[in-house]
Order: C-alpha cells, then structure tokens, then sequence
C-alpha cells in the first residue's frame, strides 16, 4: 500500500502538471455503492468508478466495457459476454464470477435496488426480488473465468442498456465480502472504472483519482477530479464564474438562462434529454377525464411552443408525442391535431367540450396539481388560461414533491404535473409505464389491452425496423386515446469550462470522466 | 447549585420524551412517504425498501423499535444517506456548524451590545435613529437574500473571498458565512440591549447611584450594563441553539458541510430517522443552553440564586 501510495506520487511529481477537475455535482450522494444509488448526482460517481460489462460512449452510445465482444443468440434469450484481461484496483483479476455476483447482488431484497425491475427478465430474478427464491438460483453460469452467460425468459430488445446501468456493473465480490455492508469506503473499496476513490467528506468533497490497473488506463488522460456537493444552483454558478468549478451540473436556473447565453456562451452547454414534462390525467370511471371528448378538447386548446418559447425558453421542444425525440429508437406517432391551425383547434375544443356537456351553465372545473418549483407553477397557469376559451375553471394545487408524488400514486388527482426521465435509452421506459401494471398505468387508471399487447409485443421484437413500427402503433394508440397532454421534451443545461475537451451533450445525460482532455 | 443543575437535567427527560414522541408520529402522518419521487416504484421494489427500514412494521412497533434504539445511542440509518448512521452525520456536521454559529453569535454581541448601549444612552440623537433604522434593516431582509448577495458581490465580482465551499474550516472561507449568519442577530441584540438599558437607566437604583454623585460613565459601567444585559443573555439560549442548527440557508448558499441543512432536507425527503436525530439534538441543546443561561443569570444578577 505504502508503495503504492509512493508510486502514485511519484507519477504525479513526474508530469509537469497533473490535470484535475472540479465539478459542482448538485446533492450529497446518499451512497456510492452502485446497487444503492437513486440519482443522477450519484451515477456520475459509480460510473467512475466502476466499469459495466457494456458501457457509454462520451456520446451517450452503448461500447464495450469489461466485456471485450458478446454474442445474443438467435432467439434473443441468451447473452454470452467475453470479459477481456483486467483488474481491479487492487490487482486482483476480474472475473466472470464477479459479474454474476454482481447481478445477483442486485435482486436481493435486502439491497432493495430501485431499478431491480429492470433485471427481471433474467430467469428466475423476480422471484429472487420477492424473496421467494434464493440469489444462487439466477439465471447465469460462468463457464470459465472469463466467460458469463445469462438466460432470459423471453427476447428482450432493451437488455443491453439494462447492463449498461452502474447497478449492473460487476463488483469486486472479494472486497465487499472482507469489508461487509459499508465497502465504498475510501482505504476500503476497490474499484473497476478509470478512477478509484480516495477521499469522502460528507457534505464537503469527493475525490477520486486515476486508477493505474483500469483497463484503458493508457486512454484516460484526468488525473483527478474533485465532487463537491452544491445544492443551491446559484451557488454552483457563482463558483463557476470564480474559475473554482470546471463543470456544473444544473447550475443555470431558467430565470438565468438568457443571462448565461449571453454571458458564459462558450461554456453553456445545453442538448436534448430523454425526458418528458407532461400531464397526467386521471382515467379513472367517474372522474371528468374519463371522458375522451374532454381530454382531446384540452389538448387541442394547449399552445405547446408558447409554454417552451415564452415561459422556458431554454430549447425545449414543444411535444404532441410521448416519447422524447432524442431517446434511442424514438418511435414516430404524434397528436392528430399537430397540423393543424390553432385556430381550427380551438374550434374543434369547443364542440368538443359542448358535446361532452359542458358549457357557460355547466363549465368543467378541474384541480391541476403541480410540485413547488418556480417553472411549474408558471406553466400551470399558462395552461389554465389556455384552457379558459373552453369554459374550463381551474383550481391549481400546489404541494412539496413527496406529497405530490403520494398523491399520483394515490390516484388522488384530475390532472397532475409528472416528469418522466429515463433510466435507460429506450421507449419502452416511456411506453412501458402506462402499458400493463407500469407507473403510469397505476397512477392514471390506464388500462387498454392492445395497447399492453403492442408494448408487450415491442419488447420482445430483434429486427429494428419491425420493432420500430411496432412502437409506432403503440405510441399511436396511446396518443390517439389522448391518455396524456405531454407539453415538452426536456433539455440539459450544464456549465463546461471551455478548457475542456471531450464532455458532450447527449440524451441520458452521461458524461464519463475518461474522455476529458485538455484543451491546449 | 450542582443539585439544581442535576435537578434540571433529569426534569429534562420527561421533556425530551413527549417531543421524541409527538414528532414520531407528526412525521409519520404527514402525507408522502421517504420512497415518493418522480420515479415511482414497481409494488415489488417499493415492497423490499419498507422491509429493509422496518416500515412494514406496525407504526406503534416501528415507534417502540425506535425509542429501544435510542436507549442504545443509536438514531437508526439515514434513509437518503445510506452509507452513514444518523449520528455518523451528526457528529460529523455538529462541529462545523458549531463553529460557524459560534463566531456568529460572539461577532454578533461584540457588535450588537455596544451599538444597543450606545444608542440607549444617546436616545433619540443621530446616533440611535441610525443604530436602530439599520437594526431594523438587518431584520428585515432575511438571510435568504443576504447570503446570495455576499457571495456575488464579495465572492464573484470582487473576488476577495470565495464565494462558498468549506475547504476544512479555512478562514476566508470562514468570513462571508459567518457574517451573514450574524447581521440579523447584532440587529437582534442591538435592539434588545437599546430597550434593556433604557428600562434600566430609569429603574430606582439608577437614580440613586447618579444620586450618590457618580458620574455618569460609573452609573453606566459599573451598575446599568450588568443588569440591562439579563434579557439579552436569556435570548442567547434559544438563539445559540437555533443558529447551530438553523443555518440552513448559510449553509446551502455557501456550500458548508454542517447539520443545518439535515432538518429541512430530511423533513422534504420524509427521511424520518434523519429528522428524529436532528429533533432530538436539537432538543438536547435546548435545554443545555436554557440551562447554562440560568446559571449565567445568578452571575450577572446576585438577587437570582438556586438553592436547593
């Protein structure tokens, strides 16, 4: 250890100078144990420290990570990773066991991992989940060391990203069995990535620095980057300004946008997202948006390039669709009314509405609920005046973001404020949840056999172009029942010091430190 | 006077245990629960998150599992933070915000006190309309808006200070903080002590010292200062206490690892053993800083003695 501590700083001594980074990260991270993890302000640590058998490209795009190559056999229920020659950070090799370990790690109750779900298509995971079934009965065998099969139950087109998630990323078994619950220590942990963890201050600092045994550790030119948990976004953009911070996430509120554009134009960085602002309506029996004719009525009233042109102004696209445009595979199908002029929509929203009852004697009153946050509730208002030429009299509720999210769940609204962003690079993360017992479908009461079918069928088709239609009709049949008012696809907006090389904006919003350079 | 202290601290029990108690269960009937986000759960995960923190249990069981637990020492597991005990963030934070409170409440009496005597004895005059228009500001405008305005202008524009972040308790990073933290209580104490030493400049003994022929700077320094300042030293207490653990706004602007920001964070993630942690200290501090007021009273004023 103490040579190695020796050597490391030799290296440093070494080099004219070493290349670090500071980073505003937003919050604390609750845990760096990548099976624990439930946001992106900890992801963007995991990931560095821990390498998935397939991994992200700067661009966002899937490549091979501790697996060198895998093959998917012809039905689609067998992967086969070949894991190339490395090591963990402490020397010792990893193997095909590790990656199992890690998957089986991942479905136990006891780690309660919130996106286990995605692993269920492996055999026997969900019974893993419940308890029902010991870990050791997953569907995965490892030939030899460097080899790891897993068994699906069923083609599923979307499994690839599931690993490319750090939860699914192997871990050092051997480590966490010597140190217990609490591995992700520094002095403690050992890690895969390019970067391994030396120093954790709650609430004051990470750092982590170049990992020497990293598989590509030739290719990795940071040295160091430092985390600091900043909270508030002005904070993270005065520190920006002062030259302390090198990157800040989320650190220019809209209120500052225009400022920012003006004044940090080389460093703004501002791209698409896989994530949607919209509406949820409430399709239960007896409620007023059980009524199609209501909710094609509010639809065709909304002035989507208002909301992002005059209140967001970010770059935010105007959605008549569900799934954001810039998620991998996005499928096509949008609102009928698209086209059409707003004033020819407004009038079809008024016959509509009258059709349905409502009318000055008899107006539609709805509660819009939304969560405390500036943007919100000026969108919220923007959409009650636009639905105000129908006769519809708003009442807006506001709540806290756990209180709000407890009552969708609940069921316990008319029409709900919801952002949906994707854990993984696929439309079914959107799709799926108002399909069979998804999210959404529990939330809004949206129960439609065909269209379950048709996500159902999705999943499990391997010809692109054939999958592709196929989420099309489904996306169609969703927005053609108007089970939704989507208003916009998200946008990131990020500070990147122009000295930086190798940060690129792409649609999940990973930005893995091994790729950044400096520019000369 | 060591019995009476021993008296005050066991009568803090039942206390501590009727807050302990209420805020369990105002905590856990607030609507949302700690697993309630923009991602909703699948029933299977959401399932195996109550069982990993003992929330499928019954609520009078999780409530006698948790007082068993505080018997021990032991506050339980951060939901949010999983890699730390609640006392871990405690006893990690408590330092930090320690000192940070600290220097404000001392900058804050070294400041506050003689503008308050000041302006008592030059009532009316130049001096105490500014000492008091400009109390009256720093009480008005929260620290809210206050602490962002430093940070730019000292922090960004004129670039004398950092404009956040700890770096281990360095001092310029020490500076904008603690200041901020402190403008509204030297407005505070200001006040108080101009009030104070009005009443006492007019009370019976004050009259007779100026009557024994003392000049005026002995009536003030040797008779009116001590007594004027019993007020000030009882809103310390509470005032100690709060900043401590209060400072959440501070410490989220300039980015200070201290446990402000535990409370109001763990009370919006309903992380509820981060919240009982922080009420429980809180209330423990309380009733340590009631304590040493009351026996800095006798001190001050010799007509006050705890005898048994």
């Amino acid at each position: 250890m103490a040579a190695l501590g020796g050597l490391a700083l030799g290296a440093l001594a070494s080099s004219a100078q070493a290349f670090s980074v500071n980073i505003a990260n937003g919050a604390e991270p609750g845990t760096l144990d990548p099976q624990k993890t439930s946001g992106n302000w900890e992801t963007r640590i995991t990931r560095a420290l821990f390498e998935g058998l397939v991994t992200y490209a700067a661009d966002g795009s899937l490549v091979p990570g501790l697996a060198e190559r895998w093959e998917i056999s012809a039905d689609g229920k067998t992967y086969t990773f070949h894991l190339r020659d490395a090591e963990w950070s402490d020397g010792e090799p990893i193997t095909a066991e590790d990656a199992a370990f890690a998957l089986r790690r991942v479905l136990e109750p006891a780690v309660a991992n919130h996106n286990a779900n995605l692993y269920y298509p492996i055999v026997g995971a969900r019974a893993i989940n419940v308890g029902e079934a010991a870990p050791a009965s997953l569907g995965v065998e490892t030939p030899d060391a460097h080899t790891l099969k897993i068994h699906l139950t069923q083609p599923t087109a979307w499994f690839l990203q599931a690993l490319a998630m750090t939860e699914a990323a192997p871990l050092p078994a051997h480590a966490i069995e010597a140190a217990g619950e609490h591995w992700v220590e520094p002095g403690k942990t050992v890690s895969s990535g390019a970067f391994t963890l030396s120093e954790w201050q709650p609430q004051a600092r990470i750092v982590i620095a170049k990992n020497p045994h990293f598989h590509a550790a030739q290719d990795v030119a940071l040295d160091q980057a430092t985390f600091y948990p900043i909270d508030d976004a002005g904070s993270a953009l005065n520190r920006f300004r002062t030259g302390e911070m090198d990157i800040a996430y989320s650190s220019v509120p809209s209120s500052r946008f225009v400022w920012a554009k003006q004044n940090l134009a080389d460093a703004l960085r501002v791209g698409p997202l896989t994530a949607e602002y919209f509406y949820m309506f409430n399709l239960r029996d007896g409620q007023p948006l059980a009524d199609r004719r209501v909710r094609e009525a509010l639809n065709l009233a909304v002035r989507r390039e208002v909301i992002t042109g005059q209140i967001l102004g970010q770059g935010q696209t105007p959605s008549t669709w569900f799934v954001p445009r810039g998620t991998a595979n996005a499928p096509g199908g949008q609102m009928a009314f698209a086209d059409m002029p707003m004033e020819a929509r407004l009038t079809r929203a008024r016959q509509l509405m009258k059709a349905a009852g409502y009318g000055p004697e008899h107006p539609l009153r709805l509660t819009l609920n939304y969560n405390t946050l500036e943007d919100h509730k000026k969108i919220a208002v923007a959409v009650a005046a636009m639905w105000k030429p129908l006769g519809v009299e708003v009442a807006l509720v506001n709540s806290e973001a756990a209180v709000h999210y407890a009552t969708i769940r609940q069921g316990k609204f008319e029409v709900a404020r919801y952002g949906m962003v994707a854990t993984i690079n696929d439309p079914f993360d959107f799709l799926g949840s108002y399909a069979d017992d998804g999210s959404a479908s529990r939330a809004s009461g949206y129960h439609d056999a065909e269209y379950d079918a048709l996500v159902a069928r999705s999943t499990g088709e391997l010809d692109p172009a054939t999958r592709q239609r196929t989420l099309t009709q489904a996306q169609q049949r969703l927005l053609d029942d108007y089970a939704l008012l989507p208003l916009y696809d998200y946008v990131s907006v990020h500070l990147v010091s122009p000295r930086l090389d190798g940060w690129q904006s792409n649609p999940m919003d990973v930005h893995p430190l091994r790729y950044l350079e400096e520019r000369d | 006077m060591l019995s009476y202290t021993l008296k005050r601290l066991l009568m803090a029990i039942p206390t501590l245990l009727i807050v302990i108690t209420i805020s369990f269960f105002l905590m856990r009937v607030a609507p949302g629960g700690p697993f309630d986000g923009e991602r909703q759960l699948p029933p299977e995960i959401e399932a195996n998150l109550k069982a990993a923190y003992h929330l499928d249990e019954p609520l009078p069981m999780q409530y006698l599992r948790y007082m068993g637990n505080l018997l021990e020492g032991d506050f339980g597991p951060s939901f949010k933070y999983k890699d730390f005990s609640v006392t871990e963030l405690i006893m990690q934070g408590f330092p930090v915000s320690l000192e940070i409170g600290g220097l404000a409440i001392l900058l804050a009496l070294m400041i506050g006190l003689p503008l308050g005597i000041a302006a008592a004895i030059r009532r009316n005059s130049t001096v105490d309309y500014l000492v008091m228009g400009t109390a009256l500001t720093g009480i008005a405008v929260p620290n809210f808006v206050i602490a962002p305005i430093f940070a730019l202008v000292f922090g960004v524009l004129l670039a004398w200070l950092p404009a956040g972040g700890w770096n281990g308790g360095a001092w310029p990073n020490l500076v904008l903080p603690v200041v901020a933290l402190s403008i509204q209580q030297i407005a505070y104490i200001a006040r108080m002590m101009r009030a104070s030493m009005i009443e006492t400049l007019g009370s019976h003994f004050i009259r007779t010292a100026r009557a024994k022929g003392l000049s005026e700077r002995e009536v003030i320094w040797r008779h009116a200062i001590r007594p004027a300042m019993l007020p000030v030293v009882s809103y310390l207490g509470p005032a100690i206490a709060g900043i401590i653990t209060g400072s959440v706004v501070i410490e989220q602007i300039f980015g200070i690892p201290g446990i402000g920001r535990y409370f109001v964070q763990g009370a919006l993630n309903r992380d509820y053993t981060l919240v009982m942690g922080t009420v429980v200290f809180y209330g423990v501090l309380i009733v340590l800083m009631n304590l040493i007021v009351d026996l800095l009273y006798s001190a001050l004023d010799p007509q006050i003695r705890y005898d048994d």
